[in-house]
Protein backbone atom coordinates (compact mmCIF):
# COMPACT_ATOMS: atom_id res chain seq x y z
CA UNK A 1 0.00 0.00 0.00
CA UNK A 2 2.77 2.36 1.00
CA UNK A 3 4.66 1.48 -2.17
CA UNK A 4 1.61 2.21 -4.28
CA UNK A 5 1.21 5.58 -2.62
CA UNK A 6 4.87 6.34 -3.14
CA UNK A 7 4.64 5.35 -6.78
CA UNK A 8 1.52 7.44 -7.17
CA UNK A 9 3.20 10.42 -5.56
CA UNK A 10 6.20 10.02 -7.86
CA UNK A 11 4.00 9.82 -10.92
CA UNK A 12 2.11 12.92 -9.83
CA UNK A 13 5.33 14.78 -9.09
CA UNK A 14 6.78 13.78 -12.47
CA UNK A 15 3.57 14.82 -14.18
CA UNK A 16 3.71 18.20 -12.47
CA UNK A 17 7.39 18.59 -13.33
CA UNK A 18 6.70 17.80 -16.97
CA UNK A 19 3.83 20.16 -17.13
CA UNK A 20 6.02 22.87 -15.69
CA UNK A 21 8.75 22.75 -18.31
CA UNK A 22 7.41 23.33 -21.75
CA UNK A 23 10.81 22.86 -23.40
CA UNK A 24 9.98 19.70 -25.28
CA UNK A 25 13.11 19.78 -27.45
CA UNK A 26 15.32 19.79 -24.34
CA UNK A 27 13.26 17.00 -22.85
CA UNK A 28 13.67 14.91 -26.00
CA UNK A 29 17.38 15.62 -26.12
CA UNK A 30 17.94 14.78 -22.45
CA UNK A 31 15.88 11.63 -22.43
CA UNK A 32 16.85 10.47 -25.91
CA UNK A 33 13.23 9.54 -26.50
CA UNK A 34 10.01 11.01 -27.83
CA UNK A 35 6.53 9.77 -26.98
CA UNK A 36 4.05 9.85 -29.81
CA UNK A 37 0.34 9.61 -29.11
CA UNK A 38 -1.37 7.26 -31.54
CA UNK A 39 -4.95 6.10 -32.00
CA UNK A 40 -6.09 2.49 -31.97
CA UNK A 41 -8.65 2.92 -34.72
CA UNK A 42 -8.85 6.24 -36.50
CA UNK A 43 -9.15 4.76 -39.94
CA UNK A 44 -6.18 5.19 -42.25
CA UNK A 45 -4.94 8.17 -40.21
CA UNK A 46 -3.73 6.15 -37.24
CA UNK A 47 -4.47 2.60 -36.20
CA UNK A 48 -2.93 -0.28 -34.35
CA UNK A 49 -1.57 -3.44 -35.90
CA UNK A 50 -1.66 -5.06 -32.48
CA UNK A 51 1.34 -5.89 -30.34
CA UNK A 52 2.11 -2.23 -29.60
CA UNK A 53 2.64 -1.41 -33.28
CA UNK A 54 0.95 1.55 -34.90
CA UNK A 55 0.54 2.54 -38.52
CA UNK A 56 -1.32 5.01 -40.69
CA UNK A 57 -0.89 8.26 -42.56
CA UNK A 58 -0.43 10.41 -39.48
CA UNK A 59 1.56 7.80 -37.58
CA UNK A 60 4.09 7.50 -40.37
CA UNK A 61 4.21 11.27 -40.68
CA UNK A 62 4.99 11.45 -36.95
CA UNK A 63 7.83 8.99 -37.48
CA UNK A 64 9.26 11.26 -40.17
CA UNK A 65 8.92 14.24 -37.84
CA UNK A 66 10.76 12.31 -35.12
CA UNK A 67 13.55 11.53 -37.59
CA UNK A 68 13.82 15.22 -38.47
CA UNK A 69 13.91 16.17 -34.78
CA UNK A 70 16.68 13.65 -34.23
CA UNK A 71 18.69 15.27 -37.03
CA UNK A 72 18.04 18.75 -35.70
CA UNK A 73 19.07 17.83 -32.17
CA UNK A 74 22.12 15.91 -33.40
CA UNK A 75 21.16 12.77 -31.54
CA UNK A 76 22.78 9.54 -32.62
CA UNK A 77 19.76 7.58 -31.45
CA UNK A 78 16.18 8.60 -30.75
CA UNK A 79 13.87 6.18 -29.07
CA UNK A 80 10.34 6.55 -30.48
CA UNK A 81 7.73 5.39 -27.99
CA UNK A 82 4.04 5.06 -28.66
CA UNK A 83 1.26 5.83 -26.25
CA UNK A 84 -2.23 4.80 -27.32
CA UNK A 85 -4.68 7.63 -26.66
CA UNK A 86 -8.45 7.94 -26.86
CA UNK A 87 -10.59 10.95 -27.60
CA UNK A 88 -11.26 11.25 -23.87
CA UNK A 89 -7.67 11.23 -22.62
CA UNK A 90 -5.62 12.70 -25.46
CA UNK A 91 -5.68 16.33 -24.29
CA UNK A 92 -4.81 15.62 -20.61
CA UNK A 93 -2.00 13.27 -21.70
CA UNK A 94 -0.47 15.96 -23.91
CA UNK A 95 -0.88 18.58 -21.19
CA UNK A 96 0.77 16.54 -18.46
CA UNK A 97 3.73 15.57 -20.59
CA UNK A 98 2.98 11.85 -21.05
CA UNK A 99 2.70 12.43 -24.79
CA UNK A 100 5.01 14.84 -26.64
CA UNK A 101 3.29 14.78 -30.01
CA UNK A 102 -0.16 13.40 -30.71
CA UNK A 103 -0.77 12.56 -34.35
CA UNK A 104 -4.09 10.83 -34.75
CA UNK A 105 -7.37 12.30 -35.78
CA UNK A 106 -7.63 15.32 -33.53
CA UNK A 107 -9.64 18.23 -34.90
CA UNK A 108 -8.04 21.61 -34.40
CA UNK A 109 -10.75 23.78 -32.85
CA UNK A 110 -10.88 26.98 -30.86
CA UNK A 111 -11.87 25.31 -27.57
CA UNK A 112 -8.87 22.97 -27.75
CA UNK A 113 -6.49 25.76 -28.70
CA UNK A 114 -7.02 27.11 -25.19
CA UNK A 115 -5.42 23.94 -23.78
CA UNK A 116 -2.95 22.78 -26.41
CA UNK A 117 -1.14 23.84 -29.57
CA UNK A 118 -1.56 22.36 -33.04
CA UNK A 119 0.92 21.82 -35.84
CA UNK A 120 -0.02 22.94 -39.32
CA UNK A 121 -3.04 21.15 -40.70
CA UNK A 122 -2.09 18.01 -42.57
CA UNK A 123 -5.47 16.54 -43.35
CA UNK A 124 -8.86 18.14 -43.76
CA UNK A 125 -11.70 15.88 -42.80
CA UNK A 126 -15.08 16.20 -44.44
CA UNK A 127 -18.05 14.89 -42.51
CA UNK A 128 -20.28 12.98 -44.92
CA UNK A 129 -23.26 10.66 -45.04
CA UNK A 130 -23.01 6.96 -45.88
CA UNK A 131 -26.12 5.05 -46.90
CA UNK A 132 -27.07 1.82 -48.58
CA UNK A 133 -26.56 2.19 -52.32
CA UNK A 134 -30.18 1.20 -52.99
CA UNK A 135 -31.70 3.55 -50.39
CA UNK A 136 -32.23 6.40 -52.83
CA UNK A 137 -30.90 8.91 -50.30
CA UNK A 138 -28.67 11.50 -51.90
CA UNK A 139 -28.90 14.55 -49.66
CA UNK A 140 -29.54 15.77 -46.15
CA UNK A 141 -33.05 16.88 -47.06
CA UNK A 142 -33.99 13.26 -47.67
CA UNK A 143 -33.08 12.29 -44.13
CA UNK A 144 -36.42 13.63 -42.91
CA UNK A 145 -38.05 10.97 -40.72
CA UNK A 146 -35.09 8.65 -41.11
CA UNK A 147 -32.81 7.08 -38.53
CA UNK A 148 -29.33 8.48 -38.60
CA UNK A 149 -26.50 6.59 -36.93
CA UNK A 150 -23.37 8.06 -35.51
CA UNK A 151 -20.75 6.97 -32.99
CA UNK A 152 -21.05 7.89 -29.33
CA UNK A 153 -18.45 10.45 -28.33
CA UNK A 154 -17.98 12.10 -31.73
CA UNK A 155 -19.05 15.52 -32.90
CA UNK A 156 -20.32 14.53 -36.34
CA UNK A 157 -24.00 14.42 -35.56
CA UNK A 158 -23.81 17.81 -33.89
CA UNK A 159 -23.23 19.41 -37.28
CA UNK A 160 -26.20 17.59 -38.70
CA UNK A 161 -28.31 18.67 -35.72
CA UNK A 162 -27.42 22.33 -36.34
CA UNK A 163 -28.00 21.93 -40.06
CA UNK A 164 -31.32 20.20 -39.44
CA UNK A 165 -32.75 23.10 -37.49
CA UNK A 166 -32.30 25.50 -40.35
CA UNK A 167 -33.52 23.12 -43.00
CA UNK A 168 -36.52 21.73 -41.12
CA UNK A 169 -35.31 18.17 -41.44
CA UNK A 170 -36.34 15.89 -38.61
CA UNK A 171 -34.40 12.70 -38.05
CA UNK A 172 -33.90 10.25 -35.22
CA UNK A 173 -30.38 9.91 -33.81
CA UNK A 174 -29.14 6.41 -33.04
CA UNK A 175 -25.73 5.85 -31.55
CA UNK A 176 -23.24 3.03 -32.01
CA UNK A 177 -20.73 2.22 -29.30
CA UNK A 178 -17.87 2.55 -31.79
CA UNK A 179 -17.51 3.04 -35.54
CA UNK A 180 -17.84 -0.68 -36.25
CA UNK A 181 -21.09 -0.81 -34.27
CA UNK A 182 -22.46 2.25 -36.04
CA UNK A 183 -21.69 0.63 -39.35
CA UNK A 184 -23.44 -2.53 -38.19
CA UNK A 185 -26.52 -0.37 -37.47
CA UNK A 186 -26.47 0.77 -41.09
CA UNK A 187 -25.66 -2.67 -42.44
CA UNK A 188 -28.43 -4.41 -40.48
CA UNK A 189 -31.01 -1.80 -41.43
CA UNK A 190 -31.38 -0.34 -37.94
CA UNK A 191 -30.28 3.01 -39.34
CA UNK A 192 -30.83 4.54 -42.76
CA UNK A 193 -27.68 6.62 -42.78
CA UNK A 194 -24.38 6.89 -40.97
CA UNK A 195 -22.88 10.32 -40.49
CA UNK A 196 -19.15 10.35 -39.86
CA UNK A 197 -15.75 11.52 -41.07
CA UNK A 198 -15.38 10.71 -44.76
CA UNK A 199 -12.23 8.66 -44.37
CA UNK A 200 -13.72 6.53 -41.60
CA UNK A 201 -16.79 5.84 -43.75
CA UNK A 202 -14.61 5.03 -46.75
CA UNK A 203 -12.49 2.69 -44.62
CA UNK A 204 -15.48 0.87 -43.13
CA UNK A 205 -17.11 0.47 -46.53
CA UNK A 206 -13.90 -0.87 -48.05
CA UNK A 207 -13.70 -3.50 -45.33
CA UNK A 208 -17.39 -4.48 -45.41
CA UNK A 209 -18.69 -7.74 -46.88
CA UNK A 210 -20.06 -6.04 -50.00
CA UNK A 211 -18.50 -2.61 -50.46
CA UNK A 212 -20.71 -1.95 -53.48
CA UNK A 213 -23.82 -2.04 -51.25
CA UNK A 214 -22.87 1.29 -49.70
CA UNK A 215 -22.10 4.76 -50.92
CA UNK A 216 -21.05 8.09 -49.55
CA UNK A 217 -23.50 10.75 -50.58
CA UNK A 218 -24.70 14.26 -50.02
CA UNK A 219 -23.29 17.57 -48.99
CA UNK A 220 -20.20 17.98 -46.88
CA UNK A 221 -21.65 18.58 -43.41
CA UNK A 222 -18.58 20.12 -41.91
CA UNK A 223 -14.94 20.59 -42.62
CA UNK A 224 -12.51 19.80 -39.85
CA UNK A 225 -8.81 20.52 -39.96
CA UNK A 226 -6.94 17.58 -38.42
CA UNK A 227 -3.47 18.23 -37.06
CA UNK A 228 -0.83 16.94 -34.70
CA UNK A 229 -1.28 18.19 -31.17
CA UNK A 230 1.42 19.27 -28.71
CA UNK A 231 1.88 21.25 -25.52
CA UNK A 232 1.08 24.92 -25.53
CA UNK A 233 3.63 27.70 -25.21
CA UNK A 234 6.58 25.86 -26.70
CA UNK A 235 7.32 27.83 -29.89
CA UNK A 236 10.66 26.12 -30.54
CA UNK A 237 9.11 22.67 -30.61
CA UNK A 238 6.16 23.83 -32.68
CA UNK A 239 8.49 25.42 -35.19
CA UNK A 240 10.56 22.23 -35.46
CA UNK A 241 7.44 20.12 -36.06
CA UNK A 242 5.91 22.62 -38.49
CA UNK A 243 9.17 22.93 -40.43
CA UNK A 244 9.39 19.19 -40.74
CA UNK A 245 5.82 18.99 -42.07
CA UNK A 246 6.27 21.94 -44.45
CA UNK A 247 9.38 20.29 -45.79
CA UNK A 248 7.44 17.07 -46.42
CA UNK A 249 4.82 19.07 -48.28
CA UNK A 250 7.45 20.82 -50.40
CA UNK A 251 9.33 17.65 -51.34
CA UNK A 252 6.09 15.86 -52.13
CA UNK A 253 6.72 13.24 -49.45
CA UNK A 254 3.43 13.99 -47.74
CA UNK A 255 1.55 13.43 -50.99
CA UNK A 256 3.37 10.11 -51.37
CA UNK A 257 2.38 9.16 -47.82
CA UNK A 258 -1.20 10.08 -48.59
CA UNK A 259 -1.19 7.91 -51.67
CA UNK A 260 0.34 5.05 -49.69
CA UNK A 261 -2.29 5.07 -46.95
CA UNK A 262 -5.42 6.20 -48.77
CA UNK A 263 -5.07 4.88 -52.31
CA UNK A 264 -3.09 1.66 -51.94
CA UNK A 265 -4.03 -1.57 -50.14
CA UNK A 266 -3.12 -1.22 -46.46
CA UNK A 267 -2.82 -3.67 -43.61
CA UNK A 268 -4.33 -5.42 -41.77
CA UNK A 269 -6.88 -6.53 -44.39
CA UNK A 270 -5.00 -5.27 -47.48
CA UNK A 271 -7.98 -3.27 -48.65
CA UNK A 272 -7.95 0.14 -50.30
CA UNK A 273 -9.64 3.08 -48.58
CA UNK A 274 -9.89 4.72 -51.98
CA UNK A 275 -10.42 8.31 -50.88
CA UNK A 276 -8.64 10.68 -53.30
CA UNK A 277 -6.94 13.77 -51.92
CA UNK A 278 -9.68 16.35 -51.35
CA UNK A 279 -9.51 19.95 -52.51
CA UNK A 280 -9.75 21.08 -48.89
CA UNK A 281 -6.65 19.07 -47.94
CA UNK A 282 -4.83 20.28 -51.06
CA UNK A 283 -5.44 23.90 -50.16
CA UNK A 284 -4.35 23.30 -46.57
CA UNK A 285 -1.05 21.97 -47.93
CA UNK A 286 -0.69 24.84 -50.37
CA UNK A 287 -0.91 27.34 -47.50
CA UNK A 288 0.26 25.59 -44.33
CA UNK A 289 -1.62 27.03 -41.34
CA UNK A 290 -2.89 26.09 -37.91
CA UNK A 291 -6.27 27.77 -38.17
CA UNK A 292 -8.99 26.18 -36.03
CA UNK A 293 -12.15 24.68 -37.46
CA UNK A 294 -14.16 27.81 -36.70
CA UNK A 295 -12.22 29.78 -39.28
CA UNK A 296 -12.92 27.19 -41.95
CA UNK A 297 -16.61 27.41 -41.23
CA UNK A 298 -16.61 31.15 -41.90
CA UNK A 299 -15.75 30.73 -45.54
CA UNK B 1 -8.35 22.55 -15.66
CA UNK B 2 -9.34 23.99 -12.37
CA UNK B 3 -11.67 26.50 -13.94
CA UNK B 4 -15.24 25.36 -13.78
CA UNK B 5 -17.75 26.21 -16.40
CA UNK B 6 -21.11 25.03 -15.20
CA UNK B 7 -22.87 27.19 -17.74
CA UNK B 8 -22.07 24.49 -20.22
CA UNK B 9 -25.36 22.90 -19.18
CA UNK B 10 -27.28 25.92 -20.40
CA UNK B 11 -25.71 25.81 -23.85
CA UNK B 12 -27.82 24.80 -26.78
CA UNK B 13 -27.04 21.36 -28.22
CA UNK B 14 -27.87 22.63 -31.68
CA UNK B 15 -31.16 20.80 -31.69
CA UNK B 16 -33.15 23.37 -29.77
CA UNK B 17 -32.67 22.06 -26.24
CA UNK B 18 -30.05 22.70 -23.59
CA UNK B 19 -27.58 20.15 -22.35
CA UNK B 20 -29.39 20.20 -19.00
CA UNK B 21 -32.65 19.23 -20.66
CA UNK B 22 -30.86 16.53 -22.58
CA UNK B 23 -29.28 15.21 -19.39
CA UNK B 24 -32.65 15.08 -17.62
CA UNK B 25 -34.13 13.15 -20.52
CA UNK B 26 -31.11 10.81 -20.37
CA UNK B 27 -31.70 10.34 -16.66
CA UNK B 28 -35.29 9.44 -17.47
CA UNK B 29 -34.10 6.77 -19.91
CA UNK B 30 -31.70 5.37 -17.33
CA UNK B 31 -34.45 5.16 -14.73
CA UNK B 32 -37.03 3.70 -17.12
CA UNK B 33 -34.65 1.00 -18.34
CA UNK B 34 -33.59 0.20 -14.78
CA UNK B 35 -37.00 0.09 -13.16
CA UNK B 36 -38.63 -1.96 -15.93
CA UNK B 37 -35.66 -4.33 -16.03
CA UNK B 38 -35.90 -4.65 -12.26
CA UNK B 39 -39.53 -5.80 -12.56
CA UNK B 40 -38.58 -8.35 -15.20
CA UNK B 41 -35.66 -9.49 -13.06
CA UNK B 42 -37.65 -9.79 -9.83
CA UNK B 43 -40.46 -11.75 -11.43
CA UNK B 44 -38.41 -14.17 -13.54
CA UNK B 45 -35.61 -14.36 -10.97
CA UNK B 46 -37.98 -15.31 -8.13
CA UNK B 47 -39.79 -17.81 -10.32
CA UNK B 48 -36.58 -19.50 -11.46
CA UNK B 49 -35.16 -19.46 -7.94
CA UNK B 50 -38.27 -21.16 -6.58
CA UNK B 51 -38.28 -23.73 -9.38
CA UNK B 52 -34.76 -24.75 -8.44
CA UNK B 53 -35.86 -25.72 -4.92
CA UNK B 54 -38.91 -27.78 -5.93
CA UNK B 55 -38.80 -31.58 -5.62
CA UNK B 56 -39.53 -31.95 -9.36
CA UNK B 57 -36.32 -32.70 -11.26
CA UNK B 58 -37.64 -31.18 -14.49
CA UNK B 59 -38.60 -27.90 -12.88
CA UNK B 60 -35.27 -27.71 -11.05
CA UNK B 61 -33.46 -28.37 -14.32
CA UNK B 62 -35.32 -25.55 -16.06
CA UNK B 63 -34.44 -23.17 -13.23
CA UNK B 64 -30.80 -24.25 -13.19
CA UNK B 65 -30.41 -24.03 -16.95
CA UNK B 66 -31.92 -20.54 -17.00
CA UNK B 67 -29.69 -19.33 -14.20
CA UNK B 68 -26.45 -20.75 -15.56
CA UNK B 69 -27.16 -19.53 -19.09
CA UNK B 70 -27.76 -15.92 -18.13
CA UNK B 71 -25.17 -15.86 -15.38
CA UNK B 72 -22.24 -17.06 -17.47
CA UNK B 73 -22.47 -14.73 -20.46
CA UNK B 74 -21.19 -11.17 -20.10
CA UNK B 75 -23.90 -8.53 -20.03
CA UNK B 76 -22.57 -6.61 -23.03
CA UNK B 77 -22.57 -9.79 -25.11
CA UNK B 78 -26.13 -10.55 -24.05
CA UNK B 79 -27.24 -7.07 -25.05
CA UNK B 80 -25.71 -7.49 -28.49
CA UNK B 81 -27.25 -10.94 -28.90
CA UNK B 82 -30.69 -9.51 -28.13
CA UNK B 83 -30.20 -6.48 -30.33
CA UNK B 84 -28.38 -7.80 -33.37
CA UNK B 85 -28.39 -11.60 -33.41
CA UNK B 86 -31.86 -12.67 -32.31
CA UNK B 87 -33.72 -10.16 -34.55
CA UNK B 88 -31.77 -11.42 -37.56
CA UNK B 89 -33.02 -14.96 -36.82
CA UNK B 90 -36.57 -14.06 -35.82
CA UNK B 91 -37.34 -11.31 -38.29
CA UNK B 92 -40.50 -9.90 -36.64
CA UNK B 93 -38.33 -8.88 -33.68
CA UNK B 94 -36.67 -6.28 -35.92
CA UNK B 95 -39.54 -3.92 -35.37
CA UNK B 96 -39.31 -4.22 -31.58
CA UNK B 97 -37.81 -1.01 -30.18
CA UNK B 98 -34.30 -1.39 -28.78
CA UNK B 99 -35.61 -0.07 -25.47
CA UNK B 100 -37.76 -3.20 -24.96
CA UNK B 101 -34.91 -5.49 -25.99
CA UNK B 102 -32.57 -3.85 -23.50
CA UNK B 103 -35.13 -4.11 -20.71
CA UNK B 104 -35.38 -7.84 -21.30
CA UNK B 105 -31.65 -8.34 -21.76
CA UNK B 106 -30.82 -6.49 -18.55
CA UNK B 107 -33.78 -8.05 -16.73
CA UNK B 108 -32.88 -11.61 -17.68
CA UNK B 109 -29.20 -11.07 -16.87
CA UNK B 110 -30.13 -9.84 -13.41
CA UNK B 111 -32.82 -12.49 -13.01
CA UNK B 112 -30.08 -15.15 -12.99
CA UNK B 113 -28.45 -13.44 -10.04
CA UNK B 114 -31.77 -12.95 -8.23
CA UNK B 115 -32.65 -16.60 -8.86
CA UNK B 116 -29.42 -17.60 -7.14
CA UNK B 117 -30.23 -15.44 -4.12
CA UNK B 118 -33.83 -16.62 -3.86
CA UNK B 119 -32.67 -20.24 -4.04
CA UNK B 120 -30.09 -19.62 -1.33
CA UNK B 121 -32.74 -17.89 0.80
CA UNK B 122 -35.16 -20.81 0.54
CA UNK B 123 -32.44 -23.38 1.18
CA UNK B 124 -31.22 -21.53 4.22
CA UNK B 125 -34.51 -22.37 5.96
CA UNK B 126 -34.53 -25.51 8.09
CA UNK B 127 -35.82 -28.47 6.08
CA UNK B 128 -38.38 -29.13 8.79
CA UNK B 129 -40.33 -26.03 7.73
CA UNK B 130 -41.22 -27.59 4.40
CA UNK B 131 -42.11 -30.93 6.01
CA UNK B 132 -44.20 -29.20 8.64
CA UNK B 133 -46.13 -27.36 5.98
CA UNK B 134 -46.78 -30.50 3.98
CA UNK B 135 -47.68 -32.44 7.15
CA UNK B 136 -50.29 -29.81 7.93
CA UNK B 137 -52.03 -30.86 4.77
CA UNK B 138 -50.94 -27.85 2.67
CA UNK B 139 -50.21 -28.52 -0.98
CA UNK B 140 -46.70 -27.76 -2.23
CA UNK B 141 -47.68 -24.38 -3.72
CA UNK B 142 -49.45 -23.52 -0.47
CA UNK B 143 -46.39 -24.52 1.55
CA UNK B 144 -44.32 -22.13 -0.56
CA UNK B 145 -46.91 -19.38 -0.37
CA UNK B 146 -47.64 -19.51 3.35
CA UNK B 147 -44.55 -21.06 4.95
CA UNK B 148 -41.34 -20.83 2.94
CA UNK B 149 -41.49 -17.69 0.83
CA UNK B 150 -42.55 -15.25 3.56
CA UNK B 151 -39.41 -16.18 5.48
CA UNK B 152 -37.08 -16.61 2.50
CA UNK B 153 -37.94 -13.25 0.96
CA UNK B 154 -37.27 -11.45 4.21
CA UNK B 155 -33.85 -13.09 4.35
CA UNK B 156 -32.90 -12.10 0.81
CA UNK B 157 -33.91 -8.44 0.97
CA UNK B 158 -30.32 -7.22 1.60
CA UNK B 159 -28.76 -9.00 -1.42
CA UNK B 160 -31.80 -8.02 -3.51
CA UNK B 161 -31.10 -4.41 -2.57
CA UNK B 162 -27.58 -4.71 -3.94
CA UNK B 163 -28.90 -6.27 -7.10
CA UNK B 164 -31.45 -3.50 -7.55
CA UNK B 165 -28.72 -0.92 -7.17
CA UNK B 166 -26.54 -2.84 -9.61
CA UNK B 167 -29.26 -2.73 -12.21
CA UNK B 168 -29.12 1.08 -12.20
CA UNK B 169 -25.39 0.97 -12.73
CA UNK B 170 -25.56 -1.86 -15.27
CA UNK B 171 -28.14 0.06 -17.28
CA UNK B 172 -25.17 2.07 -18.57
CA UNK B 173 -24.47 -0.69 -21.11
CA UNK B 174 -27.70 0.29 -22.84
CA UNK B 175 -25.75 3.07 -24.55
CA UNK B 176 -24.17 0.35 -26.69
CA UNK B 177 -27.48 -0.20 -28.47
CA UNK B 178 -28.29 3.46 -28.85
CA UNK B 179 -30.47 4.11 -25.83
CA UNK B 180 -29.92 7.77 -25.04
CA UNK B 181 -29.20 7.16 -21.37
CA UNK B 182 -26.82 8.88 -18.97
CA UNK B 183 -23.56 7.21 -19.99
CA UNK B 184 -24.22 7.94 -23.63
CA UNK B 185 -25.11 11.50 -22.76
CA UNK B 186 -21.86 11.85 -20.82
CA UNK B 187 -19.69 10.56 -23.66
CA UNK B 188 -21.52 12.59 -26.26
CA UNK B 189 -21.77 15.83 -24.31
CA UNK B 190 -18.15 15.79 -23.18
CA UNK B 191 -17.04 15.47 -26.78
CA UNK B 192 -19.37 18.19 -28.01
CA UNK B 193 -18.61 20.70 -25.27
CA UNK B 194 -15.01 19.77 -24.29
CA UNK B 195 -16.23 20.11 -20.70
CA UNK B 196 -15.85 16.50 -19.65
CA UNK B 197 -15.19 17.10 -15.97
CA UNK B 198 -18.38 19.05 -15.37
CA UNK B 199 -20.43 16.61 -17.43
CA UNK B 200 -19.06 13.52 -15.71
CA UNK B 201 -19.46 15.08 -12.25
CA UNK B 202 -23.11 15.80 -12.93
CA UNK B 203 -23.73 12.34 -14.35
CA UNK B 204 -21.94 10.70 -11.42
CA UNK B 205 -24.16 12.61 -9.02
CA UNK B 206 -27.29 11.44 -10.85
CA UNK B 207 -26.17 7.80 -10.76
CA UNK B 208 -25.44 8.17 -7.07
CA UNK B 209 -28.83 9.72 -6.36
CA UNK B 210 -30.63 7.01 -8.33
CA UNK B 211 -28.86 4.05 -6.75
CA UNK B 212 -29.05 5.59 -3.29
CA UNK B 213 -32.79 6.16 -3.67
CA UNK B 214 -33.24 2.47 -4.44
CA UNK B 215 -31.16 1.68 -1.37
CA UNK B 216 -33.39 3.84 0.84
CA UNK B 217 -36.58 2.39 -0.62
CA UNK B 218 -35.31 -1.14 0.01
CA UNK B 219 -34.36 -0.22 3.55
CA UNK B 220 -37.87 1.13 4.10
CA UNK B 221 -39.38 -2.08 2.75
CA UNK B 222 -37.04 -4.14 4.90
CA UNK B 223 -38.11 -2.27 8.03
CA UNK B 224 -41.79 -2.45 7.17
CA UNK B 225 -41.86 -6.19 6.65
CA UNK B 226 -39.84 -7.12 9.70
CA UNK B 227 -41.56 -9.66 11.92
CA UNK B 228 -40.24 -10.11 15.46
CA UNK B 229 -38.88 -13.57 16.01
CA UNK B 230 -38.33 -14.28 12.32
CA UNK B 231 -34.87 -14.50 10.76
CA UNK B 232 -33.57 -11.14 9.67
CA UNK B 233 -35.96 -9.09 11.54
CA UNK B 234 -37.48 -7.14 14.21
CA UNK B 235 -37.06 -5.97 17.71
Amino acid sequence: MKKTLLALATVLALGAAHAADADTLKKIKDSGSITIGARESSGALSFTLGDGKYAGFHTEMAQRIAADLQKQLGLSKLDVKYQPVTSQNRIPLVQNGTVDLECGSTTNNAARQKDVAFAVTTYVEEVRIATKANSGITSIAQLNGKKVATTTGTTSVQHLRKHERGAGVNFEEVYGKDHADSFLLLESGRADAFVMDGQILAGLISKSKNPSDFKIVGEVLSVEPIACMMRKDDPAFKKAVDDSIKNMIKTGDLAKLYDKWFMQPIPPANTKVGLPLSDATKSAWANPNDKPMEEYAKK
Amino acid sequence: MGTWDWQVFLQDTGGGQTYLEWMMSAWGWTLSVSVLALFVALITGSLMGILRTTPSKTLALIGNAWTELFRNVPLLVQIFVWYHVIPSIFLPLRSVPSFILVVFALGFFTSARISEQVRAGIQSLPRGQRYAGLAMGLTLPQTYRYVLLPMAFRIVIPPLTSESMNIIKNSSVAFAVSIAELTMFAMQAQEETSRGIEVYLAVTALYFVSAFAINRIALFVERRVQVPGMIGGGK
